[in-house]
């Protein structure tokens, strides 16, 4: 694979209304730099991440999920990051027995003045994912590639990218 | 499984979607192909109910809530999505709007393209993908928006002002002259704060204690003032409007009501202890003291752990003078509860511990003084009555370092510039000059002298003969290499307008100490649910334009607990909070965003996993019927009950389910009809 047709992972990121979210709000006003890669959901709490979101995600196409809160003590809702560690926990467990790798699916603690950390965990993880390959994990039965070949066992030319992209 | 975790939900053929990406100047459109975006929307969204978009230079303008507002009304609207800044910025203007037009204000999603996309990102092809991608997503999730209606809740008239400083000061005087109950809470004996430790004020050189106690009795004997001093709030419980505050009065063991604070116990106790706070450890007060002269209140507290009858059993001489027979060594801690509306938090900083700059010497080198010993030492009230002494306390220094910028601007400690320093620096050298005539170098990295008359100040100083060395001190040493270094201090510096190494020898040094975060300032933030950065300065709702308020609603911030600033700008900032307060008083209610848990009690199994979940106990458990219920009133929104129901029963509303599902499948452009487009990037 050349420099031009490198994979482009995409990723969804869940925010707490309080603190990453209000971080991505900072790396923005100081015009931090991050890949594009990442599309952001705002929650009010991280407590209120159901997992079913980050699997809904990586079934939906995402090749990685972000779960960011507030720093363990300092959440708005007392303790409730506490609940959203719990979860990430048990749901690293389920990722792996459903084959996927683990990495795919990342809990960063971000408090609302660290614009600059959010933008690096970010970058980070864009790497990382990239290095991972496509997770391919939606369901695309029944759908296939210009070769005929069912798509999910493809990894997509660059040419179907370019219009959602652009 | 997956079949169903990305079930299409068929858009209603009754939704007409308006779809609006602003430019923001050239702040989005610079970066992000505004118009493609507003065009693809119009036509690859069409099935999902988008029936307009439009691209306009500032959405936020009254002309651009016009657009959205005409069209509600022409096209009929059902649900409106706006593609501009963050919602932390404007969701309040674009749902003002739409009620305006007579479309419910939750229906109105406002996505972020600005602080997410445009100022992030410099792709223009792959933001301006990523907007789309943001905008499909914003589309999704508001054709799950319920019509609500804000809670109203009523605010309680009272306030609390935690922290008896200028700031806590100034805020509990504008709201009790207005007429409203304040709850001035300070954990020392006395209200004050820093301002009166200090001698004279930059750059007037007014007394600090001339311009601060007449204040200080002002609050103190107002009406409307409940002054708690030698208090802690230990509780908080609530939301703004209702807070239920918990105080710890601590035991003075001196009865108020019958105490005249003659000061005759002070005389009489035996025990001296060095007063490591009021005096900086210059000085000493008894075990029964009240900090200063001219303290509010003017009732002493006796110091528990040093009090010799405490400690050993016998002593009470205070009790046996006093002449009112006011000592009570009976009294117990006591805790008090009182309701307010609104909390106002003035809780000031702390030096920079200077003994972390260890080559500078203090704590090592005898006369190597911080800043606030220099304050206290030039104080005519201080240990001695105001002459500047060295800590033989009887040689007054003939030449004086001052060194800018400790335990500032500098990576090793904190980033971040204090502020006052430059300003304190040259007041410390006009104050020596004045007093002992003695020769005054200035150590400074940049002069700063922003603000009305404080760059008049330093061309007095500089007229005055004070010399100025710009470089940053290597080291303040007592080990004598050359001729004319004996018994003296030596600063070694790089001279950087010259380029040189110089050694400059001193009788006296000035640690010009930065300002930091109250030690427990991250407890406090906690008590009181607010956040503060990673240095653990409070952190305002917006940095220009709510510099006052926190990100959560009722609680407001003043002075140097939000960041280093000198005594006008601390004024300000408590005169600001008050207004703010006041404002929320007089509306006599707020309108709060309705975002609710609630149970549906036919889907309840009454498993009761969620029972443990709420911090705020706004769930109960209905053992007769075995459902649970949440009560809205308590409840604050986090959803975390909602995320944990196995069965689905308990809903959120403003973040239900259907929403962030939806705008999951929008942001990969899954509702896309052609397939191949559907793939994300």
């Amino acid at each position: 694979m050349n420099e031009q047709e490198q994979f482009e992972p995409v990723i969804i990121g869940f925010t707490c209304n309080w603190c990453s979210y209000r971080a991505a709000d900072l790396a923005g006003t100081a015009r931090v730099k991050y890949p594009p890669n990442i599309r952001l959901i705002r929650l009010m709490c991280s407590g209120r991440l159901d997992p079913t979101f980050v699997l809904k995600a990586l079934a939906g196409g995402a090749d990685g999920v972000l779960i960011t809160g507030c720093h363990p003590g300092e959440c708005h809702y007392i303790e409730q990051n506490y609940k959203a560690l719990r979860r990430y926990l048990l749901l690293q467990r389920t990722l792996k027995q459903f084959g996927i790798e683990p990495e795919r699916v990342k809990l960063v603690w971000a408090s609302a003045a660290e614009g600059v950390k959010l933008a690096e965990a970010i970058t980070a993880m864009v790497e990382e994912i990239r290095a991972l390959g496509p997770l391919n994990w939606r369901n695309d039965e029944g759908r296939t590639t210009k070769d005929g070949h069912p798509s999910s066992f493809v990894h997509r030319p660059s040419s179907e990218q370019a219009e959602v992209a652009a | 499984m997956t079949d169903e975790l990305i079930s299409q939900t068929p858009a209603d053929p009754q939704e007409r979607i308006g779809v609006y990406v602003c430019h923001c100047g050239t702040n989005i459109a610079g970066v992000v192909d505004v118009v493609d975006v507003a065009q693809w929307a119009v036509g690859r969204l069409k099935h999902r109910g988008v029936v307009i978009a439009r691209d306009y230079k500032f959405m936020c303008s009254s002309l651009g809530q016009e657009l959205i507002e005409k069209d509600i009304k022409e096209l009929g609207l059902t649900r409106v999505v706006v593609a501009a800044c963050s919602p932390h910025l404007h969701e309040q203007t674009f749902r003002t709007a739409c009620q305006r037009a007579g479309l419910n204000p939750y229906l109105c999603e406002l996505v972020s393209i600005r602080e997410q996309v445009s100022w992030v990102h410099t792709d223009r092809v792959a933001a301006t993908g990523k907007a789309k991608a943001v905008v499909s997503g914003g589309v999704e999730r508001v054709l799950h928006h319920q019509p609500l209606e804000p809670l109203h809740v009523p605010i309680h008239p009272a306030t609390l002002v935690v922290g008896g400083g200028i700031a806590g000061i100034q805020a509990a005087l504008e709201i009790a002259d207005a007429g409203y109950p304040v709850y001035l809470v300070e954990r020392e004996p006395s209200i004050g704060g820093h301002m009166a430790q200090f001698d004279k004020t930059f750059p007037t050189l007014d007394c600090a204690a001339c311009i601060l106690t007449p204040r200080m009795v002002s609050v103190g004997t107002h009406p409307n003032v409940t002054p708690l001093t030698w208090s802690e709030v230990t509780k908080v419980d609530g939301y703004v409007g209702n807070f239920t505050v918990t105080i710890k009065k601590k035991a003075r063991y001196v009865k108020t009501e019958l105490c005249t604070g003659c000061g005759i116990c002070q005389e009489k106790c035996p025990k001296k202890v060095i007063d490591d706070i009021y005096e900086a450890g210059l000085g000493y007060r008894k075990a029964v003291y009240t900090p200063f002269p001219q303290a509010v209140p003017k009732y002493p507290v006796i110091d528990r752990p040093n009090c010799t009858y405490f400690q050993k059993g016998t002593c009470r001489a205070c009790e046996k003078f006093c002449p009112t027979g006011a000592i009570d060594f009976t009294q117990k801690d006591e805790t008090i509860t009182v309701p307010v509306g609104n909390i106002i938090l003035a809780t000031g900083y702390d030096i920079f511990d200077a003994r972390r700059v260890s080559q500078y010497g203090y704590g090592r080198l005898a006369n190597v003084f911080t800043s606030l010993e220099f304050e206290r030492l030039s104080n005519a009230a201080g240990p001695t009555n105001g002459n500047i002494f060295l800590r033989d306390g009887k040689t007054m220094p003939k030449t004086v370092g001052v060194i800018h910028c400790v335990g500032s601007r500098d990576r090793n400690f904190n980033n971040y510039c204090s502020v006052i320093c430059c300003m304190q620096s040259l007041k410390f050298a006009h104050l020596v000059k004045e007093r002992t005539g003695a020769t005054v170098y200035n150590f400074y990295i940049d002069m700063r002298t922003a603000f009305k008359a404080y760059d008049e100040f330093y061309q007095r100083v500089l007229e005055e003969g004070t010399l100025f060395v710009r470089g940053k001190v290597a080291e303040v040493t007592d080990a004598v290499r050359l001729p004319g270094e004996e018994d003296k201090l030596i600063i070694q510096v790089e001279d950087t307008l010259v380029g040189k190494q110089r050694r400059i020898p001193v009788d006296m040094v000035i640690l010009s100490v930065g300002l930091e975060p109250r030690r427990d300032a991250k407890a406090v933030a906690q008590l009181f649910g607010i956040s503060c950065s990673a240095d653990g300065w409070y952190i305002e709702k917006h940095p220009k334009l709510d510099p006052v308020a926190t990100m959560t609603e009722g609680i407001f911030i003043a002075g140097c607990n939000q960041g280093p600033k000198d005594i006008p700008s601390s004024v300000v900032q408590g005169a600001a909070a008050a207004a703010r307060v006041l404002g929320r008083i007089q509306q006599k209610e707020i309108a709060l965003e309705p975002f609710r848990a609630s149970v549906d009690e036919d889907k309840c199994s009454g498993c009761r996993i969620c029972n443990n979940l709420c911090p705020f106990n706004a769930i109960t458990f209905h053992e007769d019927r075995m459902v649970t219920e949440i009560n809205p009133a308590l409840c604050q929104g986090c959803g975390t009950c909602v995320a944990a129901c196995p069965a689905g029963a308990i809903s959120g509303t403003g973040f239900s389910n259907e929403q962030v599902l939806a705008q999951i499948e929008g942001l990969l452009m899954l509702n896309l009809e052609t397939a191949s487009e559907a793939v994300p990037v």
